[in-house]
């Protein structure tokens, strides 16, 4: 049982790193043409969800919105055929969600309030930006952290990698027309973890590595880091997918988007801590004398009393 | 592809060959591959936890499942029954007409308790609380406040170690979500106003000649036509009014003195004006009668105001949302042209109606200390008010000397309307600007000098004396305030969330263990018990630390249980790694763990400190989700490794191992 096949995934960095470059094209065309579907959370404005008894008309709902007085609503299902959302152009009032709940209880005594919310315009643009920024800050520290612990090589590898997730999984809910709100914005961030924490599983075998073996092709030492974690690499990422599909299939319509973003996530993050991040260090020419400055350090600290 | 077959262990740097850069190598002490054989004997002893770790860990277990103990013990549905003001006594006999009201609604209760200052009475079933409120209401009358409540089911001796059930967030019992703004830019304005009004009564009294003087954008201009007369007002306005920082300035041949109020007096009464409001707010929600309502300031200059548990949302918003504020000021003398304003009226049957009102304020609502509501001698609605000394003192100086004039009420109501803008981009956006509304709502003839207690009428309806009244007596605010966020959800939605995310964890936990055990077989089992007991800890931790739990939370919480097999996934990797590499058993097992460690933390850390921004960038329910997400790596980090290697150690340690199932 001591042999063991070492597969050689930088042998086909060439490709990985095109399929890399394809999706990012794609996603950053995506972002920069038709942009994100902005959720309410950051659009500001009213929306309220309303739950009926058997299925509901929407043509009914939104002629009975029209006839009290509301222009233009955006009525459509929530989930399943009970539930309705609506949408408002709407003024900044509070009472305004009350004023819909009693036109619609004209039309339909049997209807219930089970969500309003109204976010005013100003809210909204300091939400897009505190999002914009906390991103910003997260990738900043994370690169700082990396840097210290490990090296700076590895540090550009890994916010690369990064980088090239939270691109792809904006660009996925920019193509594909969903809702990008606070969750998912908390989803995203989410995956920045997530991903980080692959990447780093990776590059700590990659530094052990160079260490240990006494080989000195930077691709050989990768190759049989990654042959070497893979193992773990998948068994996580299964793992974690399996709780997202759970959370997908009965966590509710509310957070739907934030597994959706979850599960993008991880599948891309997976990838890239194998090609994106080890690419990096290659193009980089890691070599193991970079591993040597802190290694000293570790010495200087191990002699202390 | 794939590379020819390569042994990792061939290639690898044994303990006998130099060893310069293995040394002082992260992690371990130990070499890799199977020691020097007079290391053999110190292998025997390997895999053993001090004593002290076992029962540590122990500790930690059994504190932990005391902890979250309480989150099994769910609220019954409850009323509570308190008295408009602090002073009122509730007694036996009080509940007594509450529980005879509820016998003749046919609303089953228990466990009647009274304290002196609330009565709370248990119900059976939560669909009758609101019917029970109101009977209850009905059957005491406006004096008392009844509040839907839950009632803790906590055993004594839980309480008393100081467990608690986890708060829940308001997308899980369902309730109102209000962020409100401060205006307090009309603050300022208002103050400047004033200012200005005294300045200009100063200066005329120690004969400086002004040109003009007028209030721009919160800066007020004073002219003067000699340069002496300026010097002698700017030494007046540093003397006297010492919030205003005047400068001197020359507009051809006018002396300008342009005064701005100084940073450190604006922050003072931004300050006032916000914890005012915060005041006035909490006086109001606590005449709603809700359980543990939240009113607190976020940021500068604005207020979170969340009630767990309102289910008439319209009522709540009503009373939350009334930014209204009440002015008592003298009608302008026929003839008088300065110092005066004009007014509309507020109630429909004189809409249109105007009257000039003299701009100087004899009390504000401030100054209100009791209202209620009644009837006049012919039977017309009225509202009896009761001033603090303060302000019944100004109210006698005001009117003593002024019988047979009129004093009007103005009612003063913040609002905000959606104007479309362009911005810098060129792009429409929607702006809510907002603006005073200030009606009258009585303008009456001053019969007799008014003192402390004196009464409004000739209102439209006994309704709007009534609310007048609520409004008075839960206190005015001191900034106009507006909605920016409102959020409710059904009290149907939260119990639904709740169900959807016990069943997430639940099915995420189950799928998660079957793999582990399939794949790990005993350490699978190991690991099982690990991520079971970081349940147990992180529903402990969260109990303990008065965390939040919101739906966000509860997928925090299924990704923790996705990603806290990690650590596992990890070290029983790297074992059966070392197995590979003709380790042997008990070395593998210490060498995973050793190995693994460092890796296991730094994928933590990086993964704790975007769980901090995202609670530094988040609000509500996503902080909920970052404080379980970083709660959980921590508790998973002491489960995982410490906890399965316990586990290990009691089951593999210190004696000859055959074969591992792992």
């Amino acid at each position: 049982m001591s042999e063991q096949v070492i597969y050689d995934f930088m042998g086909r960095r060439r490709l990985a790193a095109i399929a890399s470059i394809v999706l990012l094209i794609v996603a950053i065309g995506s972002l920069a043409t038709k942009g994100l579907v902005l959720g309410l959370d950051f659009t500001g404005g009213t929306q309220i969800e309303v739950g009926y008894q058997q299925a509901a008309e929407l043509t009914e709902v939104r002629s009975a919105l029209e006839q009290g007085g509301f222009k233009n609503p955006v009525v459509v299902h929530f989930g399943t055929e009970s539930d309705v959302l609506i949408r408002l152009q709407g003024q900044p009032e509070a009472g305004l969600s009350d004023q819909v709940m009693t036109v619609l209880k004209v039309a339909n005594p049997a209807v219930e309030l089970r969500r309003i919310e109204f976010v005013g315009p100003q809210i909204g643009e300091e939400l897009r930006d505190d999002g914009g920024l906390g991103m910003l800050a997260a990738l900043a520290v994370v690169m700082l952290y990396v840097a210290i612990r490990f090296q700076y090589k590895f540090s550009i590898a890994a916010v690369c990698a990064l980088v090239h997730d939270v691109i792809i999984t904006l660009g996925f809910f920019s193509l594909f027309n969903v809702e990008f709100d606070l969750t998912v914005l908390a989803a995203v961030l989410a995956v920045i973890g997530y991903s980080l924490n692959d990447t780093i599983v990776v590059s700590d075998r990659i530094r052990e590595n160079f260490r240990l073996l006494r080989v000195d092709e930077a691709s050989e030492v990768i190759n049989e880091s990654l042959t070497q974690t893979l193992g773990r690499t998948i068994i996580t990422s299964l793992t974690t997918l399996l709780v997202l599909l759970a959370l997908f299939f009965i966590g509710g319509e509310l957070i739907h988007n934030f597994s959706i973003a979850l599960i993008v996530g991880v599948v891309v993050g997976t990838y890239s801590s194998i090609y994106v991040a080890a690419n990096i260090l290659l193009a980089m020419d890691i070599s193991r004398e970079d591993l040597m400055p802190t290694e000293k350090e570790g010495v200087e600290f191990d002699g202390l009393p | 592809m794939i590379l020819p077959k390569n042994s990792i262990a061939n290639r690898r740097v044994t303990s006998r060959q130099p060893k310069f850069f293995v040394e002082g190598g992260h992690g371990g002490e130990l070499p890799y591959n199977a020691p020097p054989l007079r290391d053999k004997k110190k292998r025997k002893l390997m895999n053993r936890y001090p004593l002290w770790k076992y029962l540590l860990i122990l500790l930690v277990v059994i504190a932990g499942f005391i902890y979250a103990l309480p989150n099994r013990y769910a609220p019954d549905p409850a009323i509570q029954l308190s008295g408009q003001s602090g002073s009122m006594v509730m007694d036996e006999s009080l509940m007594q007409q509450a529980t005879l009201a509820l016998d003749e609604a046919g609303i089953a209760y228990f466990g009647e308790l009274v304290n002196g200052k609330s009565v709370l009475i248990r119900l059976r079933d939560a669909e009758q609380q609101l019917a029970a409120k109101s009977v209850v209401q009905q059957a005491l009358g406006l004096d008392y406040v009844v509040a839907l409540n839950l009632a803790s089911t906590t055993p004594e001796w839980l309480a008393d170690l100081g467990g608690t059930p986890m708060k829940l967030g308001l997308d899980l019992s369902g309730g109102v979500h209000f962020l409100l703004q401060v205006d307090t830019a009309s603050v300022i304005t208002t103050h400047l106003d004033t200012r200005l009004s005294e300045a200009k009564a100063a200066m005329r009294e120690a004969r400086i000649r002004y040109k003009s003087a007028s209030l721009e954008d919160q800066v007020l201009i004073f002219t003067f036509t000699k340069e002496e007369w300026q010097d002698q007002a700017t030494s007046l306005i540093r003397k006297e009014f010492r919030d205003l920082l005047p400068t001197e300035s020359r507009d051809g041949s006018l002396f300008v003195i342009s005064a701005t109020m100084s940073s450190t007096a604006v922050k003072e009464k931004e300050e006032y004006a916000v914890s005012q409001n915060i005041t006035t707010l909490r006086k109001r929600v606590n005449e709603l009668g809700v359980s543990e309502p939240i009113v607190q300031r976020q940021g500068r200059d604005r207020i979170i105001v969340e009630l767990p548990g309102v289910q008439d949302t319209a009522e709540a918003k009503r009373i939350i949302g009334k930014t209204a504020n009440l002015e008592f000021r003298l009608e302008a003398k026929p003839g008088q042209i300065a110092g005066r304003e004009e007014f509309t009226f507020r109630s429909e049957s004189e809409r249109g109606r105007l009257a000039w009102l003299e701009k100087k304020i004899v009390i504000s609502g401030d100054s209100v200390t009791n209202a209620n509501a009644g009837y006049d001698e012919n039977g017309r609605a009225q509202v009896d008010i009761t001033l603090d000394a303060g302000g019944g003192r100004s109210m006698h100086y005001a009117t003593r000397s002024n019988i047979k004039r009129g004093l009007g009420v103005l009612f003063i109501e913040s609002k905000a309307r959606l104007e479309t803008q362009r911005n810098e981009a060129g792009e429409e956006v929607s702006v809510a600007v907002p603006y005073v509304e200030k009606t009258i709502i009585s303008l009456a003839t001053i019969q007799s000098a008014l003192g402390v207690q004196f009464r409004i009428t000739g209102l439209d309806s006994p309704a709007e004396a009534s609310e007048l009244a609520l409004l008075l007596r839960a206190g005015a605010l001191a900034a106009p305030m507006y909605f920016v966020e409102e959020r409710t959800i059904g009290p149907s939605l939260g119990a639904e969330n709740i169900s959807i995310g016990v069943k997430s964890v639940q099915f995420g936990l189950a799928i998660v263990a079957l793999f582990m055990l399939v794949y790990y077989r005993v350490f699978g089992v190991f690991a099982n018990l690990a991520l079971g007991l970081n349940l147990v800890l992180l529903i402990a931790a969260m109990s303990l630390l008065g965390a939040t739990l919101t739906l966000p939370g509860i997928a925090g919480i299924v990704l923790t249980v996705g990603m806290a097999v990690d650590a596992n996934v990890l070290i029983f990797s790297r074992i059966r790694e070392e197995l590979k590499n003709g380790e042997t058993i008990q070395g593998a097992i210490h060498s995973g763990y050793d190995r693994a460690f460092v890796s296991i933390v730094d994928a933590n850390v990086t993964t704790l400190i975007v769980a901090v921004i995202l609670y530094a960038v988040g609000s509500g329910p996503v902080q909920g989700f970052a404080v379980t997400l970083s709660l959980g790596i921590l508790t998973s980090m002491f489960t995982a490794i410490m906890g399965t290697r316990a586990l290990a150690n009691l089951v593999y340690g210190g004696r000859n191992v055959e074969k591992l199932w792992i």
